[in-house]
Order: C-alpha cells, then sequence, then structure tokens
C-alpha cells in the first residue's frame, strides 16, 4: 500500500484536479438506462438535418459506421480518412472475430453475461454503464452486418456460426474464417459508399486531420491536410467526431498499421479534451518475433495456437543458439506449465507475455540477436502432431502455419515456431461520457480512440464490436441530441479560433520542413518505442518510469533540433506526414509515462513491480484506484515546439452497482 | 426488385462486356460454321463426285422453299454479319485496352494471350479474304499445270489442282494453326463471357473442350490438302 | 545480399517520370520487400536526396493499400501482396524494375504511388445491398447453403489491391468487380439489386477508363488473394441476365 506522496506528484510530473463524472447516463436500473437515454435525447426533424454538417475523422468500423448511418439519416457528412480509401482502415486487420450476445448456442449467454465477461476482462477499470449498453446492443450489430452481406461463418444447415474466443465459457463470437475485421469493415465500407452516391457524405480520403478547431468552447471543425497536392484545408461544422482509432505506434513495433496514429486524438486533448488512461494498452502473447533492426512492424498470430502448442526456451542459456531440435527434452523449461500448473499455456495474454519477455531478460530467449537479447521463446508444436497428426494440425492451424512461414521462412511443422509478445491495442483514449462526449462539447469519440468499454485490459473480439455498436447505434442516437440544438451559428473562416488553428498548423508543418538536421524520423520513432517497450511496456516500475520521461524529454527536445524531413510542403510527402505522427507520440508518450507511473497498482495487463503479492502475482488496489484517470493538457508555450506543461489529473470514480468487484487468480 | 430501365441496358451493351457478348455469340456462329465446313471438305476423300454433290447440294437444300443457293446466301449474310460484328469488337476492344494503358511497363514478364487473338484473329480475316478470292469469288487456281475453266468450275478439281501446291498449302497450315490458337483460347473464352463458367468445375471442362475443339479442327481440315499434296488424292 | 534496383521515379502527376537505378547493400533475406525500400530511403534521406514514395499501411497483406510492379510481375514473383514478399524470394546480385501500378484509371501521384479512388467510384455506382441501419431483419432469418455461403466469402476476400488490373493487359478491373458482383450474388440478401448493380457497375468501370476482359487470366494469377477467374464468368452472366431488361 502506498502511503507516499504519489511519485508523480512528488516529482512535479503532474497536478490533482477536480474530479470528474458521467452525467449523461440517467437514472435507474442499468437494463432501462439505455431506452431511457434514447427516448431523453432530442429529436432533430428529418427536414432540418440536412442543414446540419457533421464531421467525422475515420473509417473504420466505428467512423465507417457512424457516417454511413447519419448519413442515411439525412445528415450532410463529410468523412476523412488517411489512407487512400475508407475501405483500407486499420480494422481492416482484425482476425478473431466479434462478440454478440445472440445466444444462438443456448449455452447459458445474455447480455447481462456478455457484461459481466467484458467489464471482469476489464480488470474493473472500466465504465458500468457504457459497457452494458455495449452488450446490449451487440445482438443488433450482427443483424446490421448480415443485412449487408457480411460472409460470417455458416454451419451445413445455412445458419451462422460462433465459437468461444479469448477464454469465455460460452460461444458467442461471430467469425468470417481470419478476417473477420475485413468482412465487418467491407460492410460498413459499402454502406458507406452507398451513401457518398447519394449525396449524404462527402468522402476525403488521403486527408489527415492536423487541428481541431475549438470556438467559443465548442468543437467546430478540423485542420486538415491534403495529403497529395499538400494543401492546409478548413473544414467546419457542427459537430466533429473522432473514429481515429489507436495508438499503439507510440511503442513504434506493433501489430497496428503503419499509419496508426494519435494525432487526431492528440490535437483534440491539446484543445481540452481529457484524455483518460493513456497508459492502459494490450499487449498480445503470440506475436511473430522481431528478425533484425529494420523490422518495421509485427504481426499478430491467432493466440488459438496456444491450445495445442506447448511454450518453451531452453534451461541454459548456452543452447540457445542451438537448433531446438538438438535441444533434449531434459533441457528445455516448459515455464508456463512449470509456473502455472493449472493453466499452462492457457494463462492470460498478460501473463503468458510477462513471463515471455522475463525469460528473455534472462538471456533464455531465443531466434536472432536483436541489440543484446534473443527476443523470442518457442511454441511448439511437436507433441500436438505427435498427438493428432499432421493432417490434423494442418488442418486446424493450416493458415496459420503458412502465414509464418512466409514471413519466416521456416517450416513450423519441422522447427517450432518462434514468439513474442507485442502491442496490440490500446485501451486508453479520450474521456467521454456515456453520450461518447468528451470534455469539448460537440466533440464526440468513438470506438479504439476512446477509452470508454475495456478498462484496463480488452477481452478478444470486443474491440470490433464496440466499434460497431459505437458507429451504428450509439452514437447516431446520442448525437441528435446536441445536434438538435443547431444549426450553430456559422463560423466564418477568419473567426480567430479557425485562424489560429490555421496558423499553428501552417507553422508546425514549416518547422519540420526547416529543422533540416542529421536524423531520419523514423530513427527517432524507433528510439521512442525503444524507451516505451522497456520501460512502459509489460511491467513498470517508478524507477523506470521516471528514466523513461527523462529520455523521452531528451529525445523530443533533439528531435525539434535534429531532425531531417526532405522535400517540400505542397506535395505527396510521406516523411512530413510520419514527422507530423511521431512528434505528436513523442508528446503522447510523456503522458503514457506520467499515467502508469501515478497508478501504482497492477491491473488488467500492466504488471507494477510495486505491486505485487507475495508470489509475484498482480496485485490490484481497488480502495485507491477504481477510477478513470483523466488528464488535462497540461499547456505549452506558443511556438515552442515539443513543450508541454504539467497536467492535471481529473478522477472519475467508477461506481459498480449491477457488478460486484472481485480479484483474480489464476494459480 | 430495383428496376432496369431500357436506357440503362442500351448504354450496357456498349459496355466492354456487351461487346464482348457480341464477340462471343459471333464466334459461336464461326465455330459451327467451321466444323461444318471441315466436315464438308473431308467428303473429299470419298471422291470427286462425293464432294461436288455435297456442294451441289449445299446449294439446292430447302428448294423449292428457298431459291437455288439460297441456303448458301442465308449463311453468306450471317457470316457477313458476323464477321463485322467481331471485328468491330475486337477493334474496339483493342484499341480501348490501348487507350486504358497508355504509358506500358518497362519490364514485362507475361507473353500476352491477347496478342494471339487479336493477330492472329487479323491474319486469320487476311486468309479468308484470300481464300474466298480463291474458292468462291474468282475461283483461282495457283497451279500453273491445271488451268482452265474445266479446272475453277469443279470444285473438286480446284481443290486438288491448288494444294497440290506446296506453298499455297503451307498457307493454309499457318491460317490453321493460327485458328487453332485462336480457338483453343477462343472457345473457352466465349464460355467465359456468356457466363457458363461461374464454378471451378465448368471452368476446367470449357477451358478443355476449347483445346480439344482446336485439335480436332487443325487436324480435320488438314486431312484433305495433305492427302492431296502427299498425292493420296489425285 | 547486393541488389541493383531500378525504380520509377515522377515527381507528381503532370511530371514525367523515369527509372533510375540504385544500389543496396546487406539486406538480409528476412526483410520484406518493404522493408529493403526502407532501408533504402533511410540512405536516400542520409544522403541528402528525397525518399522513394510508395504507399503501406498494414504489412500484414490485408489492407490492399501496397502493390508494386516487381520486374514485371504484380506484387512480385510470389502469390501475396508486396508487403509480405520477403527478400528470399530474390537471389543475391539481382536487378529489380520497380514500376507503379499502370493503368490510366490510376493515375501515379507520385513515384510508385498511384490513385486507385476509381475503385471506390465502382463501389459507389452499386457495389454494396441497400439496408438502412436498424432496418434488418433478425440475422438467422434467412439461412444460406453452405456452397453459396463458401463462395461469397471467397470472392468477398478481395483486398481492392488493384494487382489485377496491373496484370491484366487491357488493365481490365474485371476480377476486383467480378469478385464484388459474386459476393453479393450469391447472398439471399443481394438478390433484389442483382441486375441494377451490375448494369451500374459495369457502367461505372468502363467510364473510368479501364479496359474490356478478354479473358486472358492474368488478372487471377496476380491477385494476391487467389480470386479466380471464374468470378468474371458470374459478371458476365449477372450483366448478360440484366441485357434483358
Ligand atoms: C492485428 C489485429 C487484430 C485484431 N483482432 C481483433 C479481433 O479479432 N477482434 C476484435 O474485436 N478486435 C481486434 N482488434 C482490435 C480492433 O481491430 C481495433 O481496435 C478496431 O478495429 C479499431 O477500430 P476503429 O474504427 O476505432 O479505428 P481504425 O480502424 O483504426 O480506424 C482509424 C481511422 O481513422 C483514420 N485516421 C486516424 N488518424 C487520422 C487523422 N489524423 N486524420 C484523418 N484520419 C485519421 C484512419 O484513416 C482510419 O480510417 C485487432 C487489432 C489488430 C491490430
Ligand atoms: C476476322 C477475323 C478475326 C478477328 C480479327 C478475330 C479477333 C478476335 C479477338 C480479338 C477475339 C478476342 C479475344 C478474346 O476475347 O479472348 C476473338 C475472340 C473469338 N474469336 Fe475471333 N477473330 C476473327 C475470326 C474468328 C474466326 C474465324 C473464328 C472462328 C472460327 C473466331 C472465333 C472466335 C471465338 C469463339 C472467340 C471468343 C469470343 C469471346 O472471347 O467471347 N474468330 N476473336
Ligand atoms: C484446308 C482448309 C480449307 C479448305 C480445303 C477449304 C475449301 C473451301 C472450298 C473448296 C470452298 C468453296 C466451296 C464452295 O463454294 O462450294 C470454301 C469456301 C469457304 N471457306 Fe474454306 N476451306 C478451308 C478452310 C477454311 C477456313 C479455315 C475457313 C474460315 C476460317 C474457311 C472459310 C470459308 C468460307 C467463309 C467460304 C465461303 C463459303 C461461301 O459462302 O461460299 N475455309 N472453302
Ligand atoms: S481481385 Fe485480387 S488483385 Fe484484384 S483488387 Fe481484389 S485482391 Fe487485388
Ligand atoms: S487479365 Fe484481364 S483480360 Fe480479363 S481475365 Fe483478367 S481481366
Ligand atoms: S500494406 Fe496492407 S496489404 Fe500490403
Amino acid at each position: 500500500m502506498t502511503d507516499t506522496v504519489n511519485a508523480g506528484i512528488a516529482h512535479g510530473l503532474y497536478t490533482d484536479g477536480e474530479p470528474i463524472a458521467d452525467t449523461k447516463a440517467p437514472a435507474g436500473p442499468i437494463d432501462k438506462k439505455w431506452t431511457q437515454r434514447r427516448f431523453d435525447a432530442s429529436l432533430v426533424n428529418p427536414a432540418n438535418r440536412r442543414k446540419l454538417d457533421v464531421i467525422i475523422v475515420g473509417t473504420g468500423l466505428a467512423g465507417g459506421s457512424a457516417a454511413a448511418t447519419l448519413g442515411e439519416a439525412g445528415y450532410n457528412v463529410k468523412s476523412f480518412c488517411f489512407q487512400d480509401s475508407p475501405r483500407r482502415a486499420h480494422s481492416i486487420a482484425a482476425q478473431g472475430g466479434i462478440n454478440a450476445a445472440k445466444n444462438y448456442k443456448e449455452d447459458g449467454d445474455s447480455v447481462y453475461r456478455l457484461f459481466y465477461d467484458t467489464v471482469k476482462g476489464g480488470d474493473y477499470r472500466s465504465r458500468e454503464t457504457n459497457v452494458y449498453r455495449l452488450a446490449e446492443v451487440s445482438a443488433n450489430i450482427i443483424d446490421q452486418c448480415v443485412a449487408q452481406g457480411v460472409p460470417f461463418a455458416r454451419d451445413y444447415g445455412g445458419l451462422l456460426d460462433n465459437r468461444s474466443f479469448g477464454g469465455v465459457q460460452v460461444s458467442r463470437t461471430f467469425y468470417a474464417r481470419g478476417q473477420t475485421g475485413q468482412q465487418l469493415l467491407i460492410g460498413a465500407y459499402q454502406a458507406l459508399e452507398r451513401q457518398v452516391a447519394a449525396g449524404t457524405v462527402t468522402q476525403y480520403a488521403r486527408h489527415e486531420m492536423l487541428e481541431l478547431v475549438v470556438a467559443d468552447g465548442r468543437a467546430r471543425g478540423i485542420i486538415v491536410r491534403d495529403l497529395v497536392s499538400g494543401e492546409i484545408e478548413t473544414h467546419l461544422a457542427d459537430a466533429v467526431v473522432l473514429a481515429s482509432g489507436g495508438y499503439g505506434n507510440v511503442f513504434f513495433l506493433s501489430t497496428n498499421a503503419m499509419g496508426s496514429n494519435v494525432t487526431a486524438s492528440w490535437r483534440a486533448h491539446r484543445q481540452g479534451a481529457y484524455m483518460a488512461n493513456p497508459c492502459y494498452t494490450q499487449i498480445h502473447p503470440t506475436c511473430i518475433p522481431v528478425s533484425g533492426e529494420h523490422q518495421s512492424k509485427l504481426t499478430l498470430m491467432s493466440e488459438s495456437l496456444r491450445n495445442d502448442g506447448r511454450i518453451w526456451v531452453p534451461k541454459d542459456k548456452d543452447d540457445c543458439d542451438k537448433d531446438p531440435r538438438d535441444i533434449a527434452e531434459e533441457d528445455r523449461d516448459y515455464y508456463l506449465e512449470r509456473i502455472y500448473p493449472s493453466f499452462g499455456n492457457l494463462v492470460p495474454r498478460d501473463i503468458a507475455s510477462r513471463q515471455a519477455k522475463y525469460v528473455c531478460d534472462e538471456g533464455r530467449g531465443v531466434g536472432p540477436m536483436v541489440g543484446d537479447f534473443r527476443r523470442g521463446v518457442y511454441l511448439d508444436f511437436a507433441d500436438a502432431i505427435e498427438r493428432m497428426g499432421e493432417a490434423t494440425v494442418r488442418e486446424k492451424y493450416g493458415n496459420l502455419f503458412d502465414m509464418y512461414e512466409r514471413i519466416t521462412g521456416e517450416n513450423p511443422y519441422k522447427v517450432p515456431m518462434r514468439i513474442y509478445p507485442a502491442v496490440h491495442y490500446v485501451m486508453g483514449g479520450l474521456w467521454v461520457d456515456y453520450d461518447l462526449q468528451s470534455t469539448i462539447p460537440g466533440l464526440f469519440v468513438t470506438g479504439e480512440a476512446n477509452f470508454s468499454d475495456h478498462g484496463a485490459n480488452r477481452l478478444g473480439a470486443s474491440a470490433l464490436m464496440q466499434g460497431l455498436a459505437d458507429g451504428y447505434f450509439v452514437l447516431p442516437n446520442t448525437i441528435r441530441d446536441y445536434l438538435a440544438k443547431g444549426p450553430y451559428e456559422p463560423l466564418a473562416e477568419d473567426h480567430p479560433a479557425v485562424v489560429e488553428a490555421r496558423r499553428s498548423v501552417e507553422e508546425r508543418t514549416q518547422r519540420l520542413l526547416s529543422v533540416n538536421g542529421e536524423r531520419s524520423v523514423d530513427s527517432f520513432h524507433r528510439e521512442l518505442g525503444h524507451v516505451m517497450w522497456e520501460y512502459c511496456g509489460m511491467e513498470r516500475t517508478e524507477e523506470g518510469l521516471l528514466k523513461a520521461i527523462d529520455l523521452i524529454r531528451g529525445l523530443r527536445d533533439e528531435f525539434w533540433r535534429n531532425v531531417r524531413v526532405l522535400g517540400a510542403g505542397d506535395t505527396l510527402n510521406q516523411s512530413l506526414e510520419k514527422a507530423g505522427r511521431v512528434a505528436d507520440f513523442l508528446e503522447l508518450g510523456e503522458l503514457m509515462c506520467i499515467d502508469a507511473l501515478h497508478r501504482r497498482e497492477s491491473c488488467g495487463g500492466h504488471f507494477r513491480g510495486e505491486s505485487q503479492t507475495e508470489d509475484g502475482e498482480a496485485l490490484r488496489h481497488d480502495d485507491e484506484y477504481a477510477y478513470v484517470a483523466a488528464w488535462e493538457f497540461g499547456g505549452s508555450e506558443d511556438g515552442v515546439f515539443g513543450e508541454v506543461g504539467t497536467p492535471v489529473l481529473h478522477k472519475e470514480d467508477l461506481v459498480y452497482e449491477a457488478i460486484e468487484l472481485k480479484q483474480r487468480s489464476y494459480k | 426488385m430495383a428496376t432496369v430501365t431500357s436506357s440503362r441496358v442500351a448504354t450496357a451493351r456498349r459496355t466492354t462486356i456487351g461487346l464482348k457478348i457480341l464477340m462471343a455469340g459471333t464466334g459461336i456462329v464461326f465455330v459451327l460454321y467451321v466444323l461444318l465446313h471441315m466436315y464438308g471438305n473431308l467428303k473429299a476423300l470419298q471422291g470427286e463426285e462425293a464432294f461436288n454433290t455435297y456442294a451441289e447440294h449445299l446449294r439446292t437444300f430447302g428448294e423449292p422453299i428457298l431459291p437455288y443457293g439460297g441456303l448458301l446466301w442465308i449463311v453468306r449474310v450471317v457470316l457477313l454479319l458476323s464477321l463485322v460484328g467481331h471485328a468491330y469488337a475486337a477493334y474496339t476492344l483493342w484499341s480501348r485496352a490501348g487507350n486504358a494503358r497508355r504509358t506500358k511497363y518497362a519490364a514485362v514478364k507475361t507473353a500476352a494471350r491477347t496478342a494471339w487473338m487479336r493477330w492472329g484473329g487479323t491474319f486469320i480475316l487476311l486468309f479468308v479474304v484470300w481464300h474466298l478470292l480463291e474458292f468462291t469469288i474468282l475461283k483461282i487456281s495457283v497451279n500453273p499445270d491445271k488451268q482452265g475453266p474445266n479446272i475453277t468450275q469443279n470444285p473438286y478439281e480446284l481443290l486438288v489442282a491448288s494444294f497440290q501446291v506446296w506453298w499455297l498449302t503451307l498457307i493454309y497450315v499457318a491460317a490453321l494453326v493460327a485458328l487453332a490458337f485462336h480457338l483453343s483460347h477462343g472457345v473457352f473464352s466465349a464460355s467465359q463471357t456468356l457466363g457458363l463458367t461461374g464454378s471451378a468445375g465448368a471452368y476446367r471442362r470449357s477451358k478443355m473442350t476449347g483445346h480439344a475443339l482446336a485439335a480436332v479442327i487443325v487436324v480435320g481440315f488438314l486431312i484433305p490438302p495433305l492427302a492431296i499434296l502427299f498425292g493420296l488424292i489425285k | 545480399m547486393n541488389l541493383t534496383l531500378k525504380i520509377w521515379r515522377q515527381a507528381g502527376p503532370r511530371h514525367t517520370g523515369e527509372l533510375t537505378t540504385y544500389k543496396v547493400q546487406d539486406i538480409s533475406e528476412d526483410m520484406s520487400f518493404l522493408e529493403m525500400l526502407d532501408v533504402l530511403n533511410e540512405e536516400l534521406i542520409a544522403k541528402g536526396e528525397e525518399p522513394v514514395a510508395f504507399d503501406s499501411d498494414c504489412r500484414e497483406g490485408i489492407c490492399g493499400m501496397c502493390g508494386l510492379m516487381i520486374s514485371g510481375e504484380a506484387h512480385g514473383p510470389e502469390r501475396t501482396t508486396t508487403c509480405q514478399l520477403h527478400m528470399r524470394s530474390f537471389s543475391d546480385g539481382e536487378v529489380i524494375t520497380i514500376e507503379p501500378w499502370r493503368a490510366n484509371a490510376f493515375p501515379v501521384i507520385k513515384d510508385l504511388v498511384v490513385d486507385r479512388s476509381s475503385f471506390d467510384r465502382i463501389i459507389q455506382a452499386g457495389g454494396y445491398i441497400s439496408v438502412n441501419t436498424g432496418a434488418a431483419p433478425e440475422a438467422n432469418a434467412a439461412p444460406v447453403p453452405k456452397p453459396n455461403a463458401d463462395r461469397a466469402f471467397m470472392a468477398a476476400e478481395c483486398i481492392g489491391c488493384g494487382a489485377c488490373v496491373a496484370a491484366c493487359p487491357n488493365a481490365s478491373a474485371m476480377l476486383f468487380m467480378g469478385a464484388k458482383v459474386t459476393h453479393l450474388s450469391e447472398l439471399p440478401q443481394g438478390q433484389p439489386e442483382r441486375s441494377a448493380r451490375v448494369l451500374s457497375m459495369v457502367d461505372q468501370h468502363d467510364a473510368e477508363g479501364f479496359g474490356g476482359c478478354t479473358n486472358v487470366g492474368a488478372c487471377s494469377r496476380a491477385c494476391p488473394k487467389g480470386i479466380p477467374q471464374d468470378v468474371i464468368s458470374t459478371l458476365n452472366k449477372d450483366l448478360r441476365t440484366s441485357l434483358r431488361g
């Protein structure tokens, strides 16, 4: 227990502010709240909708579905993404599946059970009301997607198939082979394109949002850069929705797409939107390990591999560079089976990840040397092949094995695979209330970009569910309450807020192009990623985090003095795009470390060195930390690039009425 | 049911797929004709009488409902229209394809099957023109030893006289090889265009049919000329 | 390994471009093709030259953003996306020519980056099922026979990369079109708009300036998702049926 002053405050890294609370969820029993809220939210006369402009940044599951739905409703929607087509948003990469409380298997599933599993999966750090609503609308998502033609897996009777996923006891996951995200996204994309054709949605691909326009206390527009012509454009509206995805790329290496970034959220944060629980990241244990310094991203392999594969490393460091097939059985350490005899290789994601890191830090990792260590552990199917036969293994895991072979050039039927954990998802994001509205009126945040539904950890197959729940069903109902009060006074392009937002974008762009230093953007990003992974990854300590904050500050300072961005601003310039994103990551990274530092408990996937049980397991502190940490931007000196002031912490207490808090144990 | 307006249908006929359907339809007319023609040519193996009777029969078929030569003329009109349609579609698509990629690749790996079809088709066109001049319109004998009306007015004699000349036979061999290539892809292509290959099995079968038909046609057509050249038929 | 790269450099849509030769050294076999280009770009930046622009995002073969013509083959010698192509598919000392997708419907934006928004417009023309949010019936109300569901899924795997267009000698987008039409036509939900969809999409395809399909099949051989040529047959059939009005 911590009776000392929190280290963050002690070091002057942040200050405490007023508590914050959600005021939008109506009173009453949890299962009536959403119905009540939809009833209370004002309606917008269909004839007026055309006059209301909504900007949606992001075309992933969250943004694409929202743009399509608001377009259908008749609002005037502008949709933005930085890729060349909305269909390529990062949601497309999701493999496993999407949960919904359909109870098609009649195995005892229900809205309440999905709600319960999700809150528990989030280690009791999510907001109960939001999660309940998520479970409530989940079934509608499946209906909607099927009607759009999403080809979910079916059984021989032609009905939808389900599987159980991520360690839950019921089969509620809908899937489309290993391409669930792709199929769902294409469904949303097609719905979106239909609205583009109908003229209700205007699509801006290859446009990147670089600033939020806040005028008279309301979010009123965005400043974007047309990535093809380099032109800086102003787009104004009655409301702005950010559905810009997660920021896992702050770690440089992650399973996220190359372009995933925090810029949209971070710019909003700088304009006054609170950032909640930024340090909550999910780390996935079964990724293909790094093969060398040049590596640009990591690839996820399905966790289902742990069902039949056995994880081990050599007992002796000296065996690490041997051919694994030459290492005798008695020289292998099946460490998960050893430490967790009852769960074995099926321990939860965070434990599997952390233990892998430990054995590698001890010098017992396998695979190529990257830096000073070998970062990989074996995932061995030799026993499974013996037990079930190669044909069965091939049938069950063939496509994953093929993918592994394509990337590594090794045949997993013959040589054990190598895996290593990688950053996969962020639970933190902009703070929103029950209406998905941020602390800036008129700014709504959906999908991975907000913080609301997953707490400190995400249950498998629930991010897709959240994205579509937000976009199809929640936001369209809540945003109308805000829009009904509009149309808001039209903003002139020469309104000081607009002028100022444009100026800051132009200045930043100009500055990035003119530093003309020695180091490439990627080299800064790589270094930042390294610091984040080492000190703000799976295991955090006060000492490490303090060190990380120092390192990040130094790096950020160097960035603005020494980055080299070639080319001009008035054409396609990918270095410039990257530079802007990395500049924001360099600010976010610090806040993540401060957030991690102040949360002196182990919760979700985040192991805090100073908070463990006697036998080294994660220890949560519900009495002290059952709150959402919502950070207010500390301000920055005008024109001083990379300077950030001291952030202010606002706490939202988490009240559990429908569910009882419990500690977990996997021993 | 969403309705489709007739103007939409009209424009759709001019789309690349519309043109291809025209091409497939006319191509099938050709295939049928060529098969029939091949059958007729094979009559030459049965000797002069069988062949000439067959040639005459073609002209009297359907009498008295059709005038003398009536069927032949119907066939000729259909063939001519088909030729116009087929070539029009082919050349339109060719030019659209050229416009669709104005900057060419510096490195090209695949030998283009389109080249066979287009240049091969053009070669067949030239061949047919010559062939018609030779056997139908002008009735020319290229054999210096066999001239005069009793040769040119007797289809069988003209045939024998012509193919005793080695280089003429060579032209025919070349034309038939071109035709075989054209059809080995064309038959599959037509079924694909008409939407008859919408499953893996149908797809494979139609590819095989194309190759088989091409083989039958080369062999079938070449038997009489080669038999003549090598003196089996005199 | 050491390689010679001949890369198409073009400053902008209205500039003329040309192949420029670069040498890269000590490339590891385990690098992906795009990581090899990342290495080249880092070297170019160090030398003060502008890096080569190319598209990529997911780098795991699913978003369809990447795509290069590598020595005359769309996505290179393996059947996969450019981002999933690894350097072990090449040999030491090889000369590799790298060009953008070439099609007038895919204008070059810069270097190896092209504009594929024509694909979006084809989808806008009808590549969807019209169903408003909230208006959907219960998901299991319309069972889909397994063979149809499987074929729909196979076609739905298309990632919209454009390799089919790049590989087609006619620069035709019929494989992309066929994949979408087949996906939606196999499902009961897709029936009401079946005729209208195919007519509009084909019209749009031609209006964008793609060439016509002459059933060459190079598209399907280049397709990283293995979309078979027979989807074009399905497309043709749907068009023929709708021509009857
Ligand atoms: C490999 C992988 C596998 C996964 N598997 C699963 C799974 O099986 N089940 C599950 O539930 N979840 C899974 N997830 C998580 C899930 O895919 C994501 O959390 C979810 O798709 C996020 O959707 P989104 O709409 O919020 O954002 P995204 O899909 O990331 O979309 C972000 C959008 O914002 C746009 N954008 C971002 N910044 C800007 C800017 N500055 N200007 C303009 N546009 C911008 C982008 O262009 C894009 O359109 C997986 C994630 C990964 C990485
Ligand atoms: C006038 C000379 C000819 C020209 C210029 C020509 C040209 C072409 C071309 C360019 C194609 C398209 C290739 C393709 O779609 O794959 C084609 C297809 C075809 N041709 Fe010809 N051709 C000619 C004569 C013939 C003849 C004499 C026959 C038959 C005996 C024939 C049968 C076919 C068939 C069956 C097809 C396939 C139709 C389709 O693809 O849908 N063609 N032709
Ligand atoms: C060895 C091959 C061939 C031989 C010996 C041959 C022989 C003949 C003969 C003798 C005639 C005249 C028939 C008559 O007027 O009674 C004729 C006509 C014709 N042949 Fe051929 N032919 C051959 C190949 C072809 C091929 C490959 C084609 C088409 C691609 C073709 C197309 C025609 C046509 C269109 C006519 C005109 C029919 C008419 O309208 O009168 N022939 N051929
Ligand atoms: S059909 Fe294949 S090659 Fe064409 S866009 Fe789709 S995935 Fe790419
Ligand atoms: S290569 Fe081209 S011609 Fe047709 S079959 Fe494929 S689109
Ligand atoms: S980068 Fe996404 S498919 Fe290659």
